[in-house]
């Protein structure tokens, strides 16, 4: 299906749908997720079945401040889709219902975004860090924390970044 | 090998004076420098590469280079076997208790060189991902810079290793 079809046809069935240079967004609400995320995979003429990526946006002092943004594609159609979920400032960690049930793909992108961004997914079978060590402060991709001069922590020891280090 | 054809040796026409000749010839040095002089001339080093760096590291222990000229061309997969610790790359957060681990898992004497821009002072990745100086966690005797350091550059840091092993002459 060309994008304008594809647009066409989701939105008979979802409000907000994007069309932008040849690629289509599909915007729902977090407790709508799960039932677009089945509707989009078994609908014969969508077949989204293959969840690629699932990334996550923060954008600071804005409201929705995270977006998630699940990559989904049909193999037997070929096109792509992505699908997106904000999600407000408040409540901090953010939440989102986890979808490794119809995607099993989506557990170890889904600890990767919540180790890296702190967004929690409800229902994830084993939500842990993926990439920083497990006792890791923080979620080092958030707009809010440092860029650079991170301390190196080791075992409990404590050693400022170099440019704070005496000599 | 015949006394006589040892250079700078004085043979002497009587066994006594050969005796002589020989014993000065040899008690010449310390225990100590002896021994260093053996550790200089067959370190072992651990495999450790961590990135882009460790392909130079290979390149140095392969044959256009050739590590074994100086007796390490054998990289030790156990570092209990081992006794240079080459950290040729970037030390992630993560890997830093690991590489503790494994220095800490060498038998003394040991020596860690700290081979790129990277693992010395966290290079251009000043960000949460990586310890910035891999001396932060052990103890560096010494630093190679470049990214990635040259084969040669990796060999002369090295021999320099090899002049302090050689001057410490430490014995544990
Ligand atoms: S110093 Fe350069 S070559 Fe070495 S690990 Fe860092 S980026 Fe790679």
């Amino acid at each position: 299906m060309q994008a304008a079809d594809l647009a066409a046809r989701l939105r008979e069935r979802f409000p907000d749908v994007l069309e932008a240079r040849g690629e289509v967004t599909l915007v729902v609400e977090a407790a709508a997720l799960r039932e677009a995320l089945e509707h989009l995979r078994t609908e014969p003429d969508l077949a989204c079945e293959a969840l690629s990526d699932l990334t996550v946006t923060d954008w600071p002092d804005r409201d929705p401040r995270f977006w998630v943004a699940y990559h989904l594609r049909s193999r037997e159609h070929g096109h792509r889709l992505r699908v997106k979920v904000g999600l407000p400032p408040e409540p901090d960690p953010p939440h989102v219902p986890s979808v490794t049930d119809p995607f099993p793909t989506a557990n170890w992108l889904e600890r990767e975004a919540f180790d890296f961004f702190g967004v929690v997914f409800d229902g994830h079978p084993d939500l842990r860090r993926i990439e920083m060590p497990e006792d890791w402060d923080g979620h080092p991709l958030r707009k809010s924390e440092p860029l650079a001069g991170v301390a190196t922590r080791y075992k409990g020891a404590f050693i400022p970044p170099p440019d704070q280090r005496g000599t | 090998m015949p006394v006589e054809r040892l250079p700078g040796v004085h043979t002497g026409q009587s066994a006594a004076d050969v005796t002589a000749e020989v014993e000065r010839g040899l008690l010449l040095s310390t225990v100590g420098k002896a021994v260093a002089w053996a550790r200089k001339n067959s370190m072992w080093p651990a495999t450790f590469g961590l990135a882009c760096c460790a392909i130079e590291m290979m390149a140095a222990g392969a044959g256009d280079y050739d590590l074994s000229r100086w007796g390490m061309e054998i990289f030790r997969a156990s570092p209990r076997q081992a006794d240079l610790m080459i950290v040729a790359g970037r030390v992630s957060q993560k890997m830093g208790p690991v590489l503790r681990q494994i220095y800490d898992q060498m038998p003394e004497p040991k020596w860690v060189i700290s081979m790129g821009v990277c693992a010395s002072s966290g290079g251009m990745f000043n960000n949460y991902g990586l310890i910035q100086g891999v001396d932060t966690i052990v103890p560096v005797d010494i630093y190679v810079p470049g990214c990635p350091p040259r084969p040669e550059m990796l060999m002369y840091g090295i021999l320099r290793l090899h002049e302090k092993v050689q001057r410490e002459a430490r014995v544990p």
